[in-house]
């Protein structure tokens, strides 16, 4: 009796499993992706090793050697004090790893939540959050984040407020049209029919299906992330010098424009590279994880 | 029709209310006495007395905002703390310039990205489409301050075609449009890219429907079924798109601004963040928020007068 109830089953497991080495075989026959993952492991290594694999100290200042452009002993050049470009761009991978982490982690969360909140709430306060999330998305917060710098002076704090701030409404807005579909759908009702709470439903039921889409989502917010963060720095709201950070490593550049280009090039490079990893990653598991959203490009 | 204008309205006032909210609390949030911290160490004791009296430090905090909140709106944003000038007038001085970088930054992005999504979409998998495609990819992948950046540094200081810095001569037009076009290039890129890509995949869309099947089974030409028929449905999502996206459009002005030297909002409340001038960075958000909103406005009502359905959804 066993044996035979057991077949089909295994047959079903075994069917999934096929679907899922289908789903790998094109993850990993896809030029993009694999390039996208190769750039971000990249990313993800030389800010957790940069101590290791820099070849100086990112603050050790070698005059003579100023503004040089690339050589064996600087690969990416040095800047106006002689410091070595290379190095302070594996550092300040680092500034932009953890506002990048702790950003898109913080706003997830508190995307998600409020995404559930508005599509299991209330109707009129799921329609006061969708304005909120509007009005807060198109909003031009550097303008606001440049206010409050004016009167605290820059920290890499209020670079986290303006970023949290700015990417909360995507993921709630994500969430919350997922779960309005989902609230609708038979598996739900007959589990609400059973007496679940909305809590429970919540939990078991709508957070397993918007954790795919939401983790493409955040793959794609990465490096809008790391832009701002590097264009806030680059303006001086966020960090402030010596400490080595895209944004401040381009200001720099920037300034001593004129004399050598070499730091605008090499500085830059590191966000375009994130960039273009992050967004093919995340168009790749896009493809594989939900194929619904593949029709557009 | 009345009742979504109203809607809208009440929607405006809410996002500037919640802004002057926002302004007015963050000098009291700040630990320190509000007015030495808003006027900054280089002010001198008659400004410190003339700003104490005007933010009414003595009476209750809503008493505080009512009168700060009747100030802005009658038009009076303070003044600046070393010269004495009105805000206003500082602010309104540099509008003009930051007004004419967007409308051009915008401008170029729509005449060229519109036909390029257009005919990305009726000629798929051409190299025209590969173009658009390629180039939605590629300057998505340059944040805008880092094109700005990027291009000065080819196009000005390498190869010397354009000017850097500044916005022109007064007077001189010709020296003015050829100092904007470094910015509005900058600003605009990423712009062309993604309108293309709007347009396109909602233009596809379109084409699939049953009226455009309906149009060519009359034998209507071609370009009259995509340029009459499918293009005015396929282009308010943009429209809608450009009116929400006019945020980050400031956002990249700011940076432009900077970068090129160039007068404008932006780079005035970037000059007064640096010389701690919190009177005219207060006063530059509030005319930002207030040009942001009304134009967030204008393309609502836009999409909404052509688009009835639209109407209802509020």
């Amino acid at each position: 009796m066993s044996v035979a109830s057991s077949e089909p089953t295994l047959e079903i497991r075994s069917k999934a499993r096929s679907a899922r080495h289908a789903q790998l075989r094109v993850f990993l026959t896809n030029w993009q992706a694999m390039l996208g993952l190769v750039l971000v492991v990249i990313f993800f290594a030389s800010a957790i090793f940069a101590p290791q694999i820099a070849p100086y100290d990112p603050n050790a200042m070698d005059i003579p050697a100023r503004l040089a452009g690339p050589s064996w002993q600087h690969l990416a050049g040095t800047d106006q004090l002689g410091r070595d470009t290379l190095s302070r761009i594996l550092h300040g991978g680092r500034v932009a790893l953890t506002i990048a982490a702790i950003g898109v982690s913080l706003s997830l969360a508190i995307g998600l939540a409020l995404g559930m909140l508005a599509a299991f709430g209330p109707r009129r306060l799921d329609s006061l959050l969708l304005l909120i999330f509007d009005s807060v998305r198109s909003f031009p917060t550097i303008i606001l984040g440049l206010a409050t710098v004016s009167l605290t002076g820059p920290s890499l704090g209020l670079v986290m407020v303006i970023v949290v701030i700015t990417s909360i409404p995507q993921y709630a807005r994500v969430t919350r049209t997922a779960a309005l579909v989902l609230r609708g759908t038979d598996f739900v009702l007959a589990e609400r029919s059973l007496g679940a709470s909305t809590l429970r439903i919540l939990w078991h039921h709508i957070l397993p299906n918007v954790v795919g889409p939401l983790l493409i989502l955040a793959a794609m917010d990465v490096p809008v992330v790391v832009s701002l963060e590097a264009g806030l720095s680059f303006l001086g709201l966020g960090v402030t010098p010596p400490t080595a950070s895209w944004g401040t490593l381009l200001n720099e550049g920037y300034l001593v424009i004129r004399n050598s280009s070499w730091m605008v090039i090499m500085a830059g490079m590191p966000l375009v590279l994130t960039t273009i990893g992050f967004t093919f990653l995340a168009e790749g598991l896009r493809d594989i994880l939900d194929p619904r959203m593949n029709r557009g490009r | 029709m009345s009742g979504y204008i109203l809607k809208r309205l009440a929607l405006a006032a809410a996002v500037i209310l919640t802004v002057l909210v926002i302004l007015f609390s963050l000098l009291r949030l700040v630990p320190g006495n509000p007015v030495t911290i808003a006027l900054g160490p280089q002010a001198t004791p008659a400004a410190i007395a003339h700003y104490s009296a005007k933010m009414n430090l003595d009476q209750p905090v809503w008493v505080q905002f009512a009168t700060y909140a009747r100030n802005v709106v009658t038009g009076d944003l303070g003044e600046d703390i070393f010269t004495g000038r009105k805000v206003a007038i500082i602010v309104g001085e540099q509008i003009g310039y930051s007004l004419m970088l967007m409308v051009a930054a915008m401008g170029w992005a729509i005449v060229l990205g519109i036909p390029l999504g257009c005919l990305a979409a009726v000629r798929p998998n051409t190299w025209l489409d590969r173009i658009t495609g390629v180039l939605s990819v590629g300057t998505i992948a340059i944040p805008s301050f880092l094109m700005a950046i990027w291009a000065l540094l080819i196009l000005s200081v390498q190869l010397r075609w354009l000017p850097a810095m500044g916005a022109g001569e007064a007077g001189d037009y010709g020296d003015q449009a050829l100092h904007l076009i470094l910015p509005a290039f900058a600003v605009g890129l990423g712009w062309v890219g993604y309108l293309a890509r709007m347009v396109r995949a909602s233009m596809l869309e379109v084409l699939g429907e049953p009226f455009i099947r309906s149009a060519r089974a009359f034998g209507l030409t071609p370009q009259r079924v995509i340029f009459s028929y499918a293009l005015p449905v396929a282009i308010l999502p943009t429209i809608t798109l450009i009116g929400m996206g006019f945020g980050g459009l400031i956002s990249s002005a700011v940076f432009a601004e900077v970068i090129f030297a160039r007068p404008g909002v932006g780079k005035l409340i970037y000059d007064s963040v640096q010389a701690r001038n919190f009177p005219i960075v207060q006063g530059a958000v509030v005319v930002t928020t207030a040009l942001y909103i009304l134009v967030v406005l204008l393309s609502d009502l836009l999409v909404s007068w052509i688009d009835p359905r639209v109407r209802r959804v509020l």
